[in-house]
């Protein structure tokens, strides 16, 4: 199971293409002031996410996030969860 | 920071589509001419965006039966049944939908949008889980919200990734309500019901199916897209509306679940709103009676749908994956959806409007609409105007 700092290098690459090129990403990075993300960049991502880590990203949890930080702190409870 | 500060966004959605000039939300239809035509700016114009499938809202006993009631119960029921009383109209058609769907009960609602609402909002709770298809409707997803349960999308008519998604919940499949769509409302494409159906099945969910675009559209007997994939007996829950095949407004819920009766009186969109005017309920038995007995409507829908989607395809138009009653026409941008949308309107044919992000994937839509009304000259002047707008946009 990886610990926070290699989950957030990796959800920060998955995050990378979707964003506008050249702008940083990083923990404190907010999704929709700093990269501009939308409700169909949103899907897009939590689609990725769950196809990388073979989870289920309920949408329950999405209106609370806002950073990189915020989900992938999420992210962590869901595979550590999910883990057999 | 004001109240109103969070509308800005569609401020300026709507300042952007008034300098394009086009007003798609607040088309007035200034006069209803038939199922299928109205007129719209004086001009009169074939109407392909109503969901008006079997053409009935006119149709002599749909208005009989509604003027009577309207003479006979009054223009109201000015209450709830649950503490006003049940009028014997309402109880009738719950019956005759049972009948019609040949399940134990059903309970009716004031509108479809209020039966995803209600439906999904009590079944479920915390603790338990909602797998919804990713283009599943907004009263679906309001409903989930509403409901307090986990919420988990599966991408869309992908039975593979359902089954991926329940095997993932373990033993929480066993409290999970999977929600699809006979057809789907912006592709007109059809679930695969028949592999959904065997996942279901194997990991011992619940399922239920919104049938508002497929009722007497879909199956031998216009019971939808269950009864067309043969897999009636897999659906816990079938949800619906009166305000498209059947040309009123309201909705319904029909299950074999005998505890349908408790869901009911747990219903906060059942118990706390006003049941629907007499009227109402008595055309939609009408309609509901021709739905059953007139197979030919069905027949015809799908002829004139095949047609259009025919014609629009042989023209080069990207459409929807599939003929259906519901044909998207997928268009390069915005800005050709808006020039086609205003040239089609000008030429005397109402379409929807679908823009971003309206539409599942983010593009751009005209999205037709085709009733068993439709005449065969009809469905080829819509065509003919789509070739036109294409071609030089809105007329000066």
């Amino acid at each position: 199971m990886p610990d926070y700092n290699e989950l957030l290098q990796q959800v920060v690459e998955l995050i990378r293409p979707l964003a506008p090129p050249e702008r940083p990403v990083a923990a404190d990075t907010d999704l929709v002031a700093d990269l501009e993300f939308d409700s169909l960049k949103v899907m897009s991502l939590v689609e990725q996410v769950e196809e990388h880590f073979d989870i289920s990203v309920p949408l329950n949890i999405l209106p609370d996030i806002r950073t990189v930080k915020e989900f992938t702190v999420q992210l962590q409870r869901l595979i550590e969860g999910s883990a057999p | 920071m004001s109240l109103f500060e969070k509308f800005e966004p569609i401020a300026a959605a709507r300042r952007a589509l008034a300098e394009s000039g086009v007003e798609s939300i607040n088309v007035v239809m200034e006069q209803v001419l038939s199922p299928t035509e109205a007129l719209i700016e004086g001009r009169r114009t074939i109407l392909a965006g109503t969901n008006n499938y079997l053409g009935l809202t006119f149709h002599p006993d749909c208005v009989q039966a509604a003027r009577r009631a309207l003479k006979s119960e009054g223009t109201g029921t000015t209450g709830s049944r649950a503490a006003n009383g049940n009028y014997s109209g309402h109880v009738a058609l719950e019956r005759e939908l049972a009948d019609f769907f040949g399940v134990r009960s059903v309970i009716v609602f004031s509108t479809g949008y209020v039966a995803n609402l209600g439906m999904i909002a009590t079944l479920t709770g915390p603790g338990d889980v909602l797998l919804i298809d990713a283009d599943s409707h907004a009263s679906i997803y309001d409903g989930c919200r509403l409901s307090g349960a986990e919420i988990i999308r599966f991408r869309h008519n992908d039975p593979a990734d359902l089954d991926k998604r329940l095997r993932r919940l373990g033993e929480r499949a066993a409290r999970t309500v999977v929600i699809v769509e006979g057809i789907y409302s912006m592709f007109g494409d059809r679930a695969p019901l028949e592999e959904i159906a065997a996942v279901k099945r194997r990991h011992g969910a619940y399922l239920l199916v919104d049938e508002a675009h497929s009722l007497g559209v879909l199956g031998e007997r216009g019971r939808g897209r269950a009864e067309e994939a043969g897999v009636e007996a897999d659906v816990d829950f079938i949800i619906g509306t009166f305000s498209k095949s059947l040309g009123a407004i309201g909705g319904y819920c029909a299950s074999n679940h005998p505890e349908l009766d408790l869901v009911r009186y747990a219903n906060r969109a059942y118990v706390f709103t006003a049941s629907p005017s007499p009227s109402v309920i008595a055309s939609t038995r009408s309609a509901l009676a021709l739905l059953r007995a007139h197979p030919e409507l069905r027949r015809r829908l799908w002829e004139q749908a095949r047609r259009l989607y025919a014609r629009l395809s042989a023209m080069g138009f990207r459409l929807g994956p599939e003929p259906s009653p519901i044909i998207a026409v997928r268009l390069v941008d915005r800005e050709q959806a808006l020039a086609m949308w205003r040239g089609l309107l000008a030429r005397g044919v109402y379409v929807n409007l679908v823009l971003p992000p309206a539409s599942p994937d983010g593009g751009s839509l005209l999205r037709c609409s085709v009733s068993a009304g439709h005449t065969p000259e009809q469905i080829d002047q819509i065509a003919q105007a789509f070739a036109e707008a294409n071609a030089t946009g809105a007329p000066d």
